[in-house]
């Protein structure tokens, strides 16, 4: 256990672009660490520095304490999958999977076994005989994979491995991915621009924007405290409100001043306090005077059509339906309250037949708790 | 379905005609010229016989059919051997330069192809501008014989096909996915592996191409010995040309055709039947074959 796979200070340059901007990162063994990012962010670079097929301009990656930065990429101990699984079309599904083996000069008995243990661990053993293009693409995904964990990788890179396939054999792949992890162990890395594939696959992740990380930190960690507005916004939904800090009377909460959510509320000491200040987890530390942006996630406000019952640390605002979409398992509002529209999502955990839906244009009131929200801090106070 | 075939036969009638009047006709005359008699002055005997046929095992003719064979079969290696990484570095060009590129290698045909020829032969010509500058960095001894021998043909022929070999490769190259090469260094294949598991079966059509596009008219050409050839680098081409003109023997020439055609069916059955097995994977791999699901 413990720091396994390191990438020390990666830059690299393309022109006069910095692709990737002074990187360091640390993998445990054994860990699937997913690299989130939007296309253009650099991830991709990293990933190809880190396969050896880019010489990163400054900086080193370990792997085991060994320095592999200058090592050729047939030599190192990292196999990929790739975003178009980059199968050989001439050679058939078993030839594909036991291509490392062979080049490896592995005797011919040996890879036969090896292959059939791959073709077994993807379930494509009646599929061994058949070419690349006689296949579909979540077949193929799994030769890919195969092909990649034959040659039992310290590291395996998956590059946007599930981005061309449809929705349901995505999320039957995540599955089937993890079921792989759990058998045969290993570091995974895993570059995706889907944060639901991230999250779901990651014990942790990078989320990555301009050739730098924002943020590190395990998917609920990510998720519910962003560090940055870019990563707020990236990974989910959310609504962010800029919000000046303000002096408050209690020792749990802060308070905010918006001009953005025009007539705010907030519940304290047992009366509704009218004032455009709204409440907040004293979660980090500001002072009077400090700006701060709001991530207030669209589950987390609460919709109703009468004002909510008084409640300790609530807040309130009054808005009016504008647009709404009906999922199925949930309806996805947006609400003009002030000069903003928020996005307001409800979970139908069930559906009465005499309740009639909020609809277009009712007035509404969305209230949410001072710890639903998560401040990330902009900029402190100079005076 | 019919009325579409029935468009179809119609639409490449006059194709079909032409390779019948063109290509079908000359080839059955020359076929049945071999099997004239020839009487002097070159007019034709009346009847049928094997005489221009038996007239092949004339002990002058197996050297030159060697060589001619030998020739075509060098030429097509040498076309090989420069073509496939010339087409893959066009095919990896920048695509702005890949067409400049290509216009350079097609840039020759603007000349004639005889006047090319005959450059050759200044240029590899005793007092050419070549050998003396070969002599000049003491490349070549001053009495070094640079032409009117086998080695100035097959320069010449390298030269003139080369082109015919790179369009072909670069056309399959260039529809070639070259993550294909990465996925195999990734895998553990060196460069050279890379390149020769993975590339060269990726291109293989086209170099099945390349080799009937040089190797056929090769073993045909008369121009390029004609010229700078001396008398003892003659190929068949030579030979034909001889007993139709000087010799004015129509059975004699049309039997040396004969066999020549007979000889390039060879390599053409093998890229045929080569084809065939291919089309037949493809055509497996469009879900015709019961029992691929998805």
């Amino acid at each position: 256990m413990g720091a396994f796979i390191e990438l020390q200070n990666i830059t690299k340059r393309f022109g006069d672009a910095t692709v990737v901007d002074d990187i360091s990162l640390t993998l445990n063994k054994g860990e699937v660490f997913s690299l989130l990012g939007p296309s253009g962010s650099g991830k991709t670079t990293l990933l190809r520095i880190l396969a050896g097929f880019i010489a990163p301009d400054a900086g080193r990656v370990l792997v085991n304490g060994e320095d592999i930065t200058a090592m050729p990429p047939n030599q190192r101990p990292v196999n990929t999958v790739f975003q178009n699984y980059a199968l050989f079309p001439h050679l058939t599904i078993r030839e594909n999977i036991g291509f490392g083996l062979s080049v490896a000069k592995t005797p011919i008995d040996r890879v036969a076994e090896k292959v059939d243990e791959m073709l077994e661990l993807v379930q494509m053993q009646e599929h061994a005989h058949k070419r690349p293009a006689q296949i579909s693409g979540g077949q193929k995904q799994r030769v890919a994979i195969a092909r990649a964990l034959i040659n039992k990788p310290q590291l395996l890179l998956l590059d946007e491995p599930l981005a061309a396939l449809d929705l349901k054999l995505r999320q039957r792949l995540l599955i089937e991915l993890e079921k792989i992890h759990a058998e045969v162990g290993g570091t995974f890395l895993y570059v995706t621009h889907d944060q639901g594939e991230a999250m779901s696959l990651g014990d942790r992740i990078a989320v990555m924007h301009e050739g730098g990380f924002c943020q590190i930190g395990q998917p609920a960690e990510v998720y519910e405290a962003p560090q940055t507005r870019f990563v707020a916004e990236f990974v989910g939904d959310t609504n962010l409100i800029d919000a000046t800090c303000v002096e408050v009377e209690n020792e749990r909460n802060l308070g905010l001043s918006t001009t953005e959510l025009g007539h705010i509320e907030h519940d304290l000491d047992s009366s509704r306090r009218a004032g455009g200040v709204f409440l907040a987890n004293k979660a980090i530390n500001l002072q009077p005077g400090d700006k701060a942006v709001l991530s207030l996630r669209p589950e987390r406000l609460a919709l109703r059509r009468e004002p909510p019952p008084f409640a300790e640390e609530q807040n309130t605002v009054r808005g009016v339906i504008e647009d709404l979409s009906y999922q199925g398992s949930q309806t996805y509002y947006h609400v003009r309250v002030g000069e903003r529209l928020l996005a307001v999502s409800k979970q139908h955990r069930r559906f009465l037949p005499h309740y009639t839906p909020i609809s277009m244009h009712e007035d509404v009131w969305l209230s949410w708790f001072s710890n639903d929200g998560h401040l990330i801090i902009t900029s402190r106070d100079q005076s | 379905m019919k009325t579409r075939q029935w468009i179809e036969s119609v639409l490449s009638l006059p194709s079909f005609g032409w390779l019948v009047l063109f290509f079908a006709v000359p080839t059955v005359l020359v076929f049945a010229l071999s099997f004239k008699s020839a009487e002097y002055g070159g007019t034709l005997g009346t009847g049928w016989t094997l005489e221009a046929w038996r007239h092949l095992a004339n002990p002058a003719y197996p050297p030159i059919i060697w060589r001619t064979v030998w020739l075509s079969l060098a030429c097509t290696a040498l076309c090989l051997l420069f073509g496939v990484p010339v087409a893959y570095w066009i095919a990896r060009l920048d695509p702005r330069w890949r067409h400049r590129v290509l216009l350079l290698v097609i840039l020759p045909f603007w000349t004639n192809f005889l006047i090319r020829i005959f450059a050759w032969r200044t240029l590899l010509h005793p007092d050419g501008h070549l050998k003396n500058l070969l002599v000049h960095f003491g490349w070549a001894e001053p009495n070094t014989q640079l032409l009117y021998n086998n080695g100035a043909i097959l320069l010449v022929l390298f030269y003139t096909y080369l082109p015919f070999a790179i369009l072909p490769i670069y056309a399959a190259a260039e529809k070639f996915d070259f993550t294909l090469l990465d996925a195999a260094r990734d895998l553990g294949a060196t460069k050279w592996e890379a390149f020769r598991k993975v590339f060269l079966p990726g291109v293989r059509i086209g170099m099945l191409t390349a080799v009937l596009i040089v190797f056929i008219p090769a073993l045909g050409s008369y121009a390029i010995p004609a010229v700078v050839g001396g008398p003892s680098s003659e190929m068949i081409g030579s030979k034909i040309v001889q007993r139709a003109t000087l010799d004015r023997n129509i059975p004699h020439a049309a039997a040396l055709g004969a066999f020549l055609t007979l000889v390039i069916f060879i390599p053409l059955g093998i890229a045929a039947f080569l084809r065939w097995r291919d089309r037949r994977v493809t055509r497996r791999s469009h879900g015709l074959t019961p029992g691929v699901t998805p």
